[in-house]
C-alpha cells in the first residue's frame, strides 16, 4: 500500500486535471456553438438579411401577411401591430409598424423573437430592418413605434398565400437599469 | 445484516467500530460496496414506485389520479432517480466489491475518498426526493431537464440541480478511485490484458465518467446562473439558445447511456463463460469493442435531437456514426454466443439473467438502429417507441445484468447460496412482465402516442392497459429479489465453497466465502 501511495497521488492529480478541463470544456461549447451557428447560417433570425438581388415585383400574385404580437407572461408591456395584416406582391419592399408601451413604473428591457407560419416561409421572408435586431429598453410609461421593413422573395412556393409573422417579446432580466 | 457482517468481521481480526458508526466511518471497499448496493436497491424501489404512479394514470384514458403537472413530475423524477440513484450507484457498488478482489488489491486506492463518494449520494438523493415537497413540486422538465422549461420552474428545479451537482461529484470521485486502483494496484503478473472483463469495462466506464460528468455539472451550472444570476446561456431573449442546452446535455447524455451499460457487458462477460464452462470467446476483441463503443459515444450525441433543425450534412454524420456503434456491439453479442457454443451449459439464475440480457438487449439494440435512421427518427421522436427502445436497453440491459451479477456474486459475498427456485421465479416473472410492459409500447409509439403526456386517445387504450398491468407485475416481482437477498444475508441457505461455481475462474474465487474483511494484504501472484 505504501509503495503505491506516491503513484496513486500522481494518478489522482492527473485525473483531477482531466475532470476540471472537461468542466471547462462544457463552457467552451458555448462560444464554439455560436461560431458554428454563424458559419452554418443557423440562428440568424435576429440579424438583418441581405437585400435580395435582382428582385422583380411579381404583380401577378397577392400575398396576405398577417402580424401577431405576443408578450411572455411576466413582461408588463402592451404590444400590438398597427396593421393587422397587409396585402402585398412578392418582391415588393414593405414597411409596417408595431407599437409597444411600458405599463409598469420601472425600466424594462425586452427582446423580440420572430417566428413564421408556415415555418418554411421564413426562408423567403427577408427582414431588412426590424426592432428585433436590438434589445428595446423602455422607461416607465414610455411608448414607442417600431418599424419592420421586409421583402418576401418571389420564390415563395405558389401554394402559400398567407404568411404570419409573429413576434414574442421576452424580458431581458438584469438589464433593466442600463440603456440599450 | 449488520450483525451478520460484524460477526464475520470479528472472526477476521477486523478493527472497526460496531453499529451504525461502522457504516458511516467505513473505508473498507466491501462495506462501501454493500452500502452502494443497498442504497441503489432503495432508490430502485422509490423510482419504481414513481413508475407505478405513471402507469396507474395511463391504465385508462382520461385523467383519473394525478394532475398533469404532477404526472410530469413523476416521469421526470422516475428518470432522474433510476439513472442517478439506482443504476449508476449499483454498478459502482459492484466495482467496489469486485474490482479489488478481481485484481488482487487490498482495497481501493483512496479509501477515505471512497467513503466520501458514497456518503454524498444519500445527500443528493434526499435533495431530489425532497423536491416533491417544495412549492411547485419536483422538476417536471423530464430527466433531460431541457431549457427553457428548466429555466422557468420553481425551487424543485434548483434542488434537482444541486442533487445533480452532488451526485456528479460522487461519480467523479468514485471513478478516480476505480481508475487509480486498476492502474496502480494490480497484483504482480496481472497485466492489463489478463484482467477480467468486468474490470476492463469498469476502467473504460470510469474514463467516460471523468470525461462527461463535469460537462453535465457545467450544463446544470449554466442553468442555475440563467435562473438566478441573470446570465443568458439558454435564454433566447438575452441572445442565448435553448438548443445549446440540448447539445451540452447530450454530449454528456450519450456517453452516460454507455456508462450505464458497459459494466453490464462486463458482468455478462463474467457470467456466460462460468456457466458455459469455457473461456470467454474473443477476449481481446471484447476489450477493443468496449473501447470502440466508448470512443464512438462522443460523436453521436446529436442523434437525440434530429428534430431541432440541423444541416443535412450533420444529420447524415450523426446517423452514420450512430449506426457504426452497432458493429462493436455486434462483436460483443456474437462473442457471448460463441462462448456458449458447444459449452457445457447449465442455467442457474445468473446465467438465465445473462441469456435474458443478451436476448432482450439485442432487441433494444435493433430498435436503436431503427431510431438512428434520421427520417424514421423524425417520425418517432418523443413517442413511446423511444420509451420502449431505451427501456429495452436500460431495464432488460443494465438492470438484468445487475441482477445476473447479484445472483452470481452474492454467494461469494455472504457465504450462503441464494434460493435457486425463487431466483428462477424472479427471472421468469421479470422477463415476462417486462415484455408485457414494454413490447406494446413499440406499437403505440409507431401509431404516434407521444411520451410524457398523462392522457391519450381511445385508440391507445388496450395497449396502455396491457402495459400498465405488466408494469404492476414487474414491480411486484422485484420483491422476490429483496426476499432472496435478505435471506442470503441472514445466513439462510447452504454454505458455499470458495469457488462457488464449478466453472468459475479468477482471483475472487480463490478467497474464502464470505471473504474476510481484509483480503489480499499480501498480493497474490498471477501466472
Amino acid at each position: 500500500m505504501v509503495s503505491h501511495a506516491q503513484a496513486n497521488q500522481q494518478t489522482l492529480v492527473k485525473l483531477l486535471v482531466v475532470a476540471c478541463a472537461m468542466f471547462g470544456f462544457g463552457f467552451a461549447m458555448v462560444p464554439f456553438y455560436r461560431v458554428l451557428c454563424d458559419a452554418l447560417g443557423l440562428n440568424s433570425v435576429l440579424k438583418p438579411d441581405l437585400p435580395p438581388v435582382n428582385t422583380q415585383v411579381d404583380t401577378g400574385r397577392f400575398l396576405t401577411i398577417e402580424f401577431d404580437a405576443n408578450l411572455r407572461s411576466n413582461l408588463p408591456w402592451t404590444f400590438t401591430p398597427v396593421e393587422k395584416s397587409v396585402r402585398i406582391h412578392p418582391g415588393a419592399l414593405t414597411q409596417v409598424t408595431f407599437e409597444v408601451r411600458n405599463r409598469s413604473d420601472r425600466r424594462v428591457t425586452g427582446q423580440a423573437i420572430p417566428s413564421f407560419g408556415p415555418q418554411l416561409a421564413g426562408r423567403y421572408f427577408k427582414k431588412l430592418d426590424c426592432f428585433c435586431f436590438t434589445q428595446q429598453t423602455l422607461a416607465p410609461g414610455e411608448a414607442r413605434r417600431m418599424p419592420v421593413v421586409f421583402v418576401v422573395e418571389p420564390g415563395l412556393p405558389q401554394d402559400v398565400n398567407t404568411v404570419t409573422l409573429s413576434y414574442t417579446f421576452f424580458e431581458v432580466e438584469g438589464k433593466a437599469g442600463k440603456d440599450s | 445484516m449488520e450483525a451478520a457482517h460484524a460477526h464475520h468481521g470479528h472472526g477476521d481480526h477486523a478493527h472497526h467500530p460496531y453499529g451504525i458508526m461502522r457504516w458511516i466511518t467505513t473505508t473498507n471497499h466491501k462495506d462501501i460496496g454493500t452500502l452502494y448496493l443497498v442504497f441503489s436497491l432503495t432508490m430502485f424501489f422509490i423510482g419504481g414506485l414513481l413508475a407505478m404512479g405513471i402507469r396507474l394514470e395511463l391504465l385508462e384514458p382520461g385523467m383519473q389520479f394525478w394532475r398533469p403537472e404532477f404526472f410530469n413530475q413523476l416521469t421526470s423524477m422516475h428518470g432522474l432517480i433510476m439513472v442517478f440513484g439506482a443504476i449508476m450507484p449499483a454498478f459502482v457498488g459492484f466495482a467496489n466489491w469486485q474490482v479489488p478482489m478481481m485484481i488482487g488489491a487490498p482495497d481501493m486506492a483512496f479509501a477515505r475518498m471512497n467513503n466520501w463518494s458514497f456518503w454524498l449520494l444519500p445527500v443528493g438523493a434526499t435533495l431530489l426526493v425532497a423536491s416533491f415537497f417544495v412549492p411547485g413540486g419536483a422538476t417536471a422538465a423530464g430527466w433531460t431537464i431541457y431549457a427553457p422549461l428548466s429555466t422557468q420552474m420553481g425551487p424543485g428545479m434548483d434542488l434537482a440541480i444541486f442533487a445533480l451537482h452532488i451526485m456528479g461529484a460522487s461519480s467523479i470521485m468514485g471513478s478516480i478511485n476505480i481508475i487509480t486502483t486498476i492502474l496502480n494496484m494490480r497484483a504482480p503478473g496481472m497485466t492489463l490484458m489478463k484482467m477480467p472483463l468486468f474490470v476492463w469495462t469498469w476502467l473504460i466506464t470510469a474514463y467516460l465518467l471523468i470525461a462527461v460528468m463535469p460537462v453535465l455539472a457545467g450544463a446544470v451550472t449554466m442553468l442555475l446562473t440563467d435562473r438566478h444570476f441573470g446570465t443568458n446561456f439558454f435564454n433566447a431573449a438575452g441572445g442565448g439558445d435553448p438548443v445549446l442546452f440540448q447539445h451540452v446535455f447530450w454530449f454528456f447524455g450519450h456517453p452516460e447511456v454507455y456508462i450505464m451499460i458497459l459494466p453490464g457487458f462486463g458482468i455478462v462477460s463474467q457470467v456466460v463463460p462460468t456457466f458455459s464452462r469455457k473461456p470467454l470467446f474473443g477476449y481481446s476483441s471484447m476489450v477493443y469493442a468496449t473501447a470502440s463503443i466508448a470512443i464512438l459515444s462522443f460523436i453521436v450525441w446529436a442523434h437525440h435531437m434530429f428534430t431541432v433543425g440541423m444541416p443535412a450534412v450533420a444529420q447524415l454524420f450523426f446517423m452514420y456514426a450512430t449506426m457504426l456503434i452497432a458493429v462493436p456491439t455486434g462483436v460483443k453479442v456474437f462473442n457471448w454466443i460463441a462462448t456458449m457454443w458447444k459449452g457445457s451449459l447449465t442455467f442457474e439464475t445468473p446465467m438465465l439473467f445473462a441469456c435474458g440480457f443478451i436476448f432482450v438487449f439485442s432487441m433494444g439494440g435493433f430498435t436503436g438502429l431503427v431510431l438512428a435512421i434520421t427520417p424514421v427518427d423524425i417520425q418517432l421522436q418523443d413517442t413511446y417507441y423511444v420509451v420502449a427502445h431505451f427501456h429495452y436497453v436500460l431495464v432488460a440491459g443494465s438492470l438484468f445484468a445487475l441482477f445476473a451479477g447479484v445472483y452470481f456474486w452474492i454467494p461469494k459475498w455472504t457465504g450462503h447460496m441464494y434460493d435457486e427456485l425463487l431466483g428462477k421465479w424472479h427471472f421468469w416473472l421479470s422477463m415476462i412482465f417486462f415484455n408485457i410492459t414494454f413490447f406494446p409500447m413499440h406499437f403505440t409509439g409507431l401509431a404516434g402516442l407521444p411520451r410524457r403526456v398523462p392522457d391519450y386517445n381511445m385508440q391507445f387504450a388496450d395497449f396502455n392497459f396491457i402495459s400498465s398491468i405488466g408494469s404492476f407485475g414487474f414491480g411486484l416481482s422485484q420483491l422476490i429479489l429483496v426476499y432472496v437477498v435478505v435471506k442470503c444475508i441472514r445466513g439462510a441457505g447452504e454454505k458455499v465453497s470458495d469457488k462457488v461455481w464449478e466453472g468459475a475462474h479468477g482471483l475472487e474465487w480463490t478467497l474464502p466465502s464470505p471473504p474476510p474483511y481484509h483480503t489480499f494484504e499480501t498480493p497474490p501472484v498471477v501466472k
